[in-house]
């Protein structure tokens, strides 16, 4: 039932709006609305209801295990929320002056410092809103920074085909042309055909390093002399940073530019489909083009930089300064783990990924890069069981709903037929993977068993199978009264 | 049904059929459609709109995909198959009957370098689906 | 270990199977030379308690002050049910509803989102949020350029956000587009209708309209849709959702409504929180919808033919399209447009217009009061909603720290954007203002000026 359905003509509550009647107004008639505004008319406990029953249709971290392959999904802390929400943060405006913010200022500042840390590189601006704004962001920096040695003719960007979308649309929504690159049979780039690929109109690379196909790329210093070499820029996808972090720095692999995926690695929440953060950082030749606003030191005061002080500046990307308060969260997180708990976190991660991998491996699921060790994810392909079966990893996923799983990622990357992209995170115990292991062992057996329930699958969540192709065809995606 | 021999093809999965008056007719392939799985979506090129050889003039759109077609051969859009933007299925039910668009070719040379229907058959089965 | 279940005993077993000796043992095909294990500067760690301290003191420091800045991010009243059911741990720590089957809750609120957002701006489809105000009008204007297919060019008034301007142009200029920004009557804070047709005579895109603008005034909102529609241009309104509930909508403006409406969600029970997280809402017709960046919800029926939802028109977007997306986003601001959500159901119809009427109504009071003060005017004769541009006679930058003693956060310094405008401050008393707080303001900026 929607919230529409509850509403009733004239119920509303009062003491959620202001009571006191209004004396003064001066908004022109021809400018006053005439038609009605269709919000729900519904009591408070009734929106109270209606919205804690809605989250209980929801899979989530707090009540499933969620093993999504490239989304890091692992426990957000609590203090990491409430903490961020103290009022005097929530109820800060973002163009108080400075000195009212000298506390917020020092968190900003200190988290600045902290992934400068952690990712070796030279300067980190805060801004970005998500991954793919990150990915904006440092691309025009890359397009920045070549304009600024008066070399207009770099207009392609190289990406793996394994690459997540967003590098390819961010490239494009840029203005530079996409180059793809194939992968070869062990899941890393192959060498030649990037060697064939770059030149004097190459402006970059765009890399996911451990790669989307749950590798560490073994050429990876070889590929930044290659691009470098040939004038262009390197470019870390920092989505897959949970993997690495605190063993190897993006700085120190030869990238120019990276994003930090703070939804991810910083384990601030995802909030079914955002906010995000993704700070970028770069090397010291991209120090003069990074977005403001940036958060400064002196002595012992906080201030913003802004562009007067950087002319050089891609210039502002956001209103003002990003997702503030995910950033607190993040940084909160930090202090938490401090720095063992960063080397921690890759540590884990991989362990996790690496026991799941041979656990899977072992009940007989196709591991789709068996040689290779996995990162902090690795891949399971159903292709020969499509092949025998006609089950899909479609299938697999929805039954594993029922089993009480949220489903890995499933159709990415494109490139392995089948795929389950699987992530179990640092903060999952063994005994939550023994028992996901122990439920893909009984699906293996329903698909031997019972093929049909496998694909009519799922059959215990608040809905069946959706029609989507429906759903595309007769759009409706706004309720109208009486509709 | 598959793979009619009066039609030539693509290797991009269009199918071209040579008519009476000198224009040609285009659509995608039973095998595309099978790839691409229910159409929710057409978008077909301008009727005069002139285009080149595997120019990109069209897209065909499902719930897990978008594939943009290419035109066969060189040539004048003359007509488009309208009605198909409102049952974009049709393309599933029968893609030889739900054509996207018509071409005045200026170049008929470029009809013999197209694939016949055993070449096609060919390339289908080598892609191994 | 913080946050990490694994005992001794679990990572023995976890190795034994994968046949490795040492969890180092699993980083073995990175190159020697790349490990480096230094994290030289980041902190030891601190307990729960240690950091809940910290983050106290740092609170403490900042304050609590009376806000009069408006500026783009407003100071609402936000029901206690609001966070308190965002924040539940099914949608706080939930994905992307990529399996609609497990993610009913979140789908069905966006859906829900998306028919009030629809409503509220008088247009056919929402979608279901962009990052920020800023970026919405950067993908609307990028929209409406792939959709006009012939020109490039966008006008965006001076009366826009500055920084949204330079959002815009930051972004778009990556695909050669134009940004023309025109200027606007000095007397009374608008963008005229009838100064345009004389003054920009090549094709464009679209028109941005603002309502309200920067400095607060009201736009005429008919006459530049129409004039914007006899060009071929698309109409682009740049709207606050509170004032949607006493305003036209852009649906609605001249003849045949604006294309497309974007703004900043923010003022739908979003804490100021210095600036985020935030969320842009875009609205728009549907012959655009296929044009649309981010996602979109859509009700279906399942096997059963029961009503569900699901993310639709995903050939739009990056995961399927890849180089050829409307957009790059991804991820967007979910968790805000559940807090916006919750928020419009709890206020309801006429909670939304008492808000707007009784901001509307506080700025309007203390204008009158402050305009009594010797040397303090209004600088624009236009109507306004809940923001007002006013001079003092003062450098703006003084009176501000002044009045910040006070604990009086008393506008925004208009110096920077507009140099040209000499001393001249924006205020915005939303209905959080009581009178007597309208009162103080008055009485503080009175004692600060004589
Ligand atoms: C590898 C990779 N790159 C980029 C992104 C985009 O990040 P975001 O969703 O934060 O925009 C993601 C996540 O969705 C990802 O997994």
């Amino acid at each position: 039932m929607l919230i529409f359905e509850h509403s009733r003509p004239g119920r509303r509550n009062y003491s959620q709006s202001p009571t006191t009647p209004v004396t003064k107004s001066a908004i022109p008639q021809s400018l006053l609305r005439k038609s009605k505004v269709l919000l729900p008319e519904v009591s408070e406990m009734d929106t109270v209801r209606h919205y804690t029953r809605l989250s209980q249709k929801n899979f989530s971290i707090d009540t499933e295990f969620y093993p999504l392959g490239s989304c890091t999904m692992k426990y957000n802390p609590r203090a990491c929320n409430s903490l961020a929400m103290l009022p005097q943060f929530l109820s800060r405006h973002p163009l108080a002056p400075e000195d009212t913010g000298q506390g917020f200022l020092a968190c900003m500042y200190e988290l600045q410092e902290i992934l400068k840390a952690v990712t070796g590189m030279a300067g980190v601006s805060l801004t970005p809103m998500a991954g793919a704004q990150g990915e904006l962001i440092g691309v025009m920096m890359i397009r920045a920074y070549h304009e600024s040695r008066g070399d207009f003719f770099r207009t392609e960007i190289i990406v793996p085909d394994a690459a997540h979308g967003t590098n390819p649309a961010t490239a494009v929504m840029c203005g530079f042309k996409v180059v793809e690159i194939a992968t070869d049979k062990d899941g890393n780039v192959d060498l030649d055909a990037l060697k064939a690929a770059v030149g004097p109109q190459t402006a970059g690379l765009m890399l996911t390093n451990p790669s989307t196909l749950g590798v560490f790329e073994e050429n990876v210093v070889e590929m930044s002399r290659v691009v470098h070499q040939a004038g262009g820029l390197l470019y870390y996808d920092g989505a897959n940073l949970n993997a690495v972090l605190g063993k190897v720095k993006p700085g120190d692999m030869g990238f120019d530019v990276i994003h930090i995926n703070l939804h991810k690695t910083f384990s601030t929440p995802h909030g079914g489909g955002g906010p995000g953060s993704a700070p970028v950082g770069v090397a010291e030749r991209l120090l003069p083009f990074m977005p403001v606003p940036i958060v400064a030191k002196e002595g012992d005061t906080y201030r913003w930089v802004s562009e007067k002080e950087k002319p050089q500046s891609i210039g502002r990307l956001s209103a003002h300064m990003g997702n503030a308060g995910v950033l607190l969260r993040a940084y909160i997180y930090v202090r938490l783990l401090g720095m063992h708990g960063m080397h921690r976190i890759s540590q884990f991660a991989t362990l996790n990924a690496n026991y799941l991998m041979a656990e899977l491996r072992k009940a007989g699921f196709e591991i789709a890069y068996p040689n290779r060790r996995a990162s902090h994810e690795f891949i399971v392909t159903l292709k020969d069981i499509k092949d025998k079966t006609g089950v899909t990893a479609m299938n697999l996923a929805k039954r594993l709903l029922d089993k009480g799983y949220h489903a890995p990622t499933t159709y990415f990357p494109l490139l392995v037929p089948e795929c389950l992209l699987i992530e179990p995170a640092e903060t999952e115990s063994k005994e939550t993977l023994d028992a996901f292991v122990k439920a893909m062992k009984e699906i293996l057996l329903e698909i031997e068993q019972q093929p049909e329930m496998i694909k009519g699958a799922p059959h215990t969540m608040p809905v069946r199978k959706l029609d989507d192709v429906k759903a595309a065809r007769e759009l409706d995606l706004a309720w109208r009264p009486g509709a | 049904m598959s793979i009619p021999t009066n039609l030539k093809y693509s290797k991009s999965h269009e199918w071209v059929k040579p008519e009476a008056d000198g224009t040609v007719t285009v659509g995608i392939t039973h095998h595309a459609q099978e790839l691409l799985g229910d159409m929710v979506f057409i978008e077909l090129p301008e009727v005069g709109r002139e285009l080149k050889q595997k120019e990109e003039c069209a897209v065909a759109e499902s719930v897990k995909a978008a594939a943009d077609v290419y035109s066969p051969i060189s040539g004048e859009v003359t007509a488009v198959n309208s009605p198909l933007v409102d049952e974009p299925g049709k393309i599933n039910e029968d893609a030889y009957s739900a054509w996207l668009f018509k071409l005045k070719p200026s170049n008929a040379a470029e009809l013999d370098g197209l694939l016949d229907a055993a070449t096609y058959t060919e390339l289908v089965e080598n892609e191994g689906h | 270990m913080p946050f990490i279940p694994h005992t001794e005993e679990d990572v023995a077993e976890m190795l034994a199977s994968i046949g490795a000796k040492t969890i180092e043992e699993l980083f073995d095909e990175i190159p020697k030379e790349l490990v480096s294990d230094q994290l030289t500067g980041v902190p030891p760690g601190l307990s729960e308690m240690e950091i809940a301290r910290l983050m106290m003191e740092r609170a403490t420091k900042d304050g609590f002050y009376q806000n009069f800045i408006g500026a783009g991010a407003y100071e609402h009243h936000i029901p206690a049910a609001v966070w308190q059911i965002t924040t539940r741990g099914e949608f706080y720590s939930s994905y992307t509803p990529y399996q609609a089957e497990a993610s009913q809750g979140t789908l069905q609120l966006l859906y829900e989102y998306q028919s009030m957002m629809a409503s509220l701006t008088g247009m056919d489809v929402s979608n279901a949020s962009m990052y920020d105000g800023a970026t919405a009008l950067a993908e609307a204007a990028l929209m409406a350029v792939r959709s006009h297919k012939t020109s490039p060019r966008i006008l965006i008034p001076q009366t826009v956000h500055p920084v949204y301007r330079q959002v815009v142009r930051a972004i778009v200029s990556n695909q050669n587009i134009e940004v023309v920004e025109l200027p606007f009557c000095t007397e009374c804070g608008q963008i005229l209708p009838e100064s345009l047709e004389n003054s920009v005579h090549e094709e464009f895109a679209a028109l941005v309209i603002p309502q309200p603008n920067f400095f607060g005034v009201l736009e005429q909102v008919d006459a530049l849709t129409d004039w914007a529609h006899s060009r071929n241009a698309f109409a682009i309104g740049m709207v606050n959702p509170t004032a949607l509930a006493l305003l036209t909508p852009p649906g609605e403006w001249g003849n045949k409504g604006a294309d497309i409406a974007v703004g900043e969600g923010q003022p739908l029970g979003i804490p100021l929180s210095s600036g985020g997280p935030y969320f842009g809402f875009m609205a728009c017709k549907n012959e655009l919808v296929r044009q649309m960046p981010g996602r979109i919800i859509g009700r279906t029926t399942d096997l059963d033919n029961k009503e569900g939802f699901v993310l639709t028109l995903q050939a739009r977007e990056q995961h399927i399209r890849r180089s050829k997306a409307t957009s790059n986003i991804c991820t967007n601001q979910g968790l805000m447009v559940t807090a916006a959500t919750i928020y419009m159901s709890l206020v309801g119809p006429e909670g939304l217009r008492r808000v707007a009427a009784q901001s509307h109504a506080n700025t309007l009071e203390l204008v009158d009061q402050l305009e009594k003060i010797k040397g303090v005017k209004r600088v624009f004769s236009g109507p306004i909603f809940h923001e007002a541009t006013l001079t003092l006679p003062a450098p703006v930058a003084e009176v501000l720290s002044k009045l910040k003693q006070k604990g009086i956060l008393a506008g925004l310094n208009l110096q920077e954007h507009y140099p040209e405008m000499g001393n001249a401050l924006l205020v915005c008393a939303t209905e959080t203002k009581t009178a007597d707080d309208l009162h103080n303001y008055a009485e503080a900026l009175k004692q600060v000026l004589s």
